[in-house]
C-alpha cells in the first residue's frame, strides 16, 4: 500500500535525522468525498419524465365546409369527465329524459365499462403480446407498437368512444382518461366539446346526487 | 515457556480501499448526473402508463402552473449552440415593438427555467437581480383572445426551429378550462401532435373476469 516502512539505519556516529512518517491522513478527503456523493446523490435525477404522445385533428376552418364523419350510434360511449374525479357516461346520442350513468377512474370504474366494450379488440391484442412475450411471434421490439397500431386500424367491432370536458374537470382527469384508452386499447376516441345539452344532464346530475360535503355557507 | 509475542499493530486503519470506491462512486454519479431542473411553479404531474421518455433536445414546453398560470420553455433550460432564444425573443420583440439590447438577450440565453412573463414586463423581468423580484413579475403568459402572446411564442418557436416537438407539462390540478386553451392554441397554429409529460404508473391488465 502507500506506506513505505523505513528502516531505520543507524551508522557510526552520524544520525540522520528522523524521517516523518509517510502517511498521508486520507479521513478528510473521504469526509469530502461522502459529502460530494450524497450531493451528487440527491440531485441527480434518475428517473426521466415520460411523455405520453396525443394527436389532435386539425382544425377545421370556420369557411370549410366539411360534414362531420358518420358513426354508428350503437357503437358511440360518450364520457364526460365531471368535477371531483368523477366520470359520467351513456352510449348513443344524448337524452336528456335519461339519467347519465356515474362512475369513477377506478379499476372497476370507467376501465372495466371500457373493457367490456372493447374486450374483442383488446383479447386480439393481449394474445398478440403473449406470443410475442413466448417467442412464438418473431418480432423486433420496435414493430411490436406498430402492430398493435395496425390491430387497432383494422378493428371495427370496438367501441367509438367520445371524451367530453365539464369545466370542472382537471388536467389530471384529461391524462387518467387519455390513459385508460391505452390501458384498455381503444381504437377510436376524439376529445371533442361539450353539448350544451350534455352540460345540462351534468349538472342535473350533480344536482341530484346525494351532496356529502355541506358547502360552507357565505355570509354577507 | 516463551510468551508468544504478537506484532504490535498500530492503530491506523488503511482507508485507501475506501478512498477507492468512494472516488469510483463519485465518479459515477458525476457522469450520470443529470441536474433536476427547478420549475418557478411546483408542477406535480399526473401519471401515466406511457412508457416513451420525454426528449432532450428540439422541444418547447408549455408549463401549466396549479394557479393557471401559463409558462413557457424552449429546450428545457439554457440554450444550445443553435441559439434559438434569442432568435424567438428578437422575433417576438418586433411583434410588440420592443428592442433588446444584446445584454437583455444574453440574459434570456442563459435563463434556465421555464418563464411566464407577458411581454410589457420582459425587459424589467431580465433586468431583475432580485428573484423575489422576478418571480413577482411572473403572472403567466397571457393566453386569453385579446391578448395571446402564448400563441406568437410557439408560432415564433416553430419558425425558428421547425423541427421543434411541443410538450405540454401540467399540474394534476389544472382546470380544464386552462387546459382547452392551451390545446386549441396549438391546434390553431397547426401543431397537432405533442406530447403530455407524465410520471410512469404500472397498471395490469387482462381480459379475465375475477
Amino acid at each position: 500500500m502507500a506506506e513505505i516502512i523505513q528502516e531505520e539505519k543507524q551508522k557510526g556516529g552520524k544520525r540522520r535525522p528522523k524521517k516523518g512518517s509517510t502517511h498521508i491522513d486520507m479521513t478528510p478527503m473521504v469526509d469530502l468525498m461522502c459529502l460530494l456523493i450524497t450531493f451528487f446523490m440527491l440531485t441527480t435525477a434518475f428517473s426521466k419524465p415520460k411523455v405520453m404522445e396525443i394527436v389532435l385533428p386539425d382544425k377545421i376552418k370556420k369557411d370549410q365546409k366539411i360534414d362531420p364523419p358518420k358513426i354508428a350510434d350503437s357503437r358511440t360511449l360518450n364520457i364526460i369527465l365531471g368535477p371531483d374525479d368523477i366520470v359520467y357516461w351513456y352510449p348513443g346520442k344524448p337524452d336528456a329524459s335519461k339519467p347519465l350513468q356515474k362512475t369513477d377512474f377506478s379499476a372497476n370504474g370507467i376501465r372495466q365499462i371500457l373493457l367490456d366494450r372493447n374486450l374483442a379488440l383488446f383479447k386480439k391484442i393481449e394474445k398478440f403480446q403473449k406470443d410475442v412475450i413466448a417467442g412464438k411471434i418473431n418480432i423486433q421490439p420496435d414493430s411490436v407498437r406498430t402492430a398493435i397500431k395496425a390491430l387497432k386500424n383494422d378493428d371495427d367491432t370496438g367501441p367509438i368512444v367520445l371524451i367530453k370536458f365539464y369545466k370542472k374537470a382537471k388536467y389530471k382527469n384529461l391524462v387518467d382518461i387519455i390513459d385508460e384508452m391505452s390501458i384498455v386499447g381503444i381504437a377510436r376516441y376524439i376529445l371533442t366539446d361539450i353539448y350544451p345539452i350534455e352540460e345540462v344532464m351534468v349538472e342535473t346530475a350533480l344536482a341530484s346526487a346525494p351532496k356529502t360535503l355541506t358547502p360552507p355557507i357565505a355570509k354577507k | 515457556m516463551p510468551k508468544i509475542k504478537l506484532p504490535s499493530k498500530s492503530p491506523h486503519i488503511d482507508m485507501t480501499p475506501l478512498v477507492d470506491l468512494f472516488s469510483l462512486l463519485l465518479t459515477f454519479f458525476m457522469l450520470t448526473a443529470t441536474m433536476k431542473t427547478s420549475e418557478p411553479a411546483p408542477i406535480d404531474t399526473p401519471s401515466s402508463v406511457s412508457e416513451k421518455p420525454s426528449p432532450d433536445a428540439n422541444i418547447m414546453t408549455v408549463v401549466l402552473a396549479k394557479d393557471n398560470r401559463v409558462f413557457f420553455n424552449v429546450d428545457n433550460g439554457k440554450d444550445t449552440i443553435l441559439h434559438f432564444r434569442t432568435k424567438i425573443l428578437e422575433e417576438m420583440g418586433k411583434r410588440y415593438n420592443i428592442v433588446f439590447t444584446p445584454a437583455e438577450l444574453r440574459q434570456f440565453e442563459q435563463y434556465g427555467t421555464s418563464m411566464g412573463v407577458a411581454m410589457n414586463d420582459m425587459k424589467a423581468f431580465l433586468a431583475a437581480k432580485d428573484p423575489k423580484v422576478k418571480s413577482a413579475l411572473e403572472k403567466g403568459i397571457p393566453i386569453d383572445s385579446v391578448d395571446n402572446q402564448m400563441a406568437y411564442w410557439v408560432l415564433y418557436t416553430r419558425e425558428v426551429n421547425p423541427a421543434v416537438q411541443a410538450l405540454i407539462k401540467g399540474d394534476a390540478d389544472v382546470e380544464y378550462p386552462v387546459v382547452k386553451k392551451v390545446l386549441d392554441i396549438l391546434q390553431d397554429k397547426n401543431v397537432s401532435r405533442f406530447s403530455l409529460v407524465t410520471n410512469l404508473r404500472k397498471v395490469e391488465v387482462t381480459s379475465d373476469k375475477k
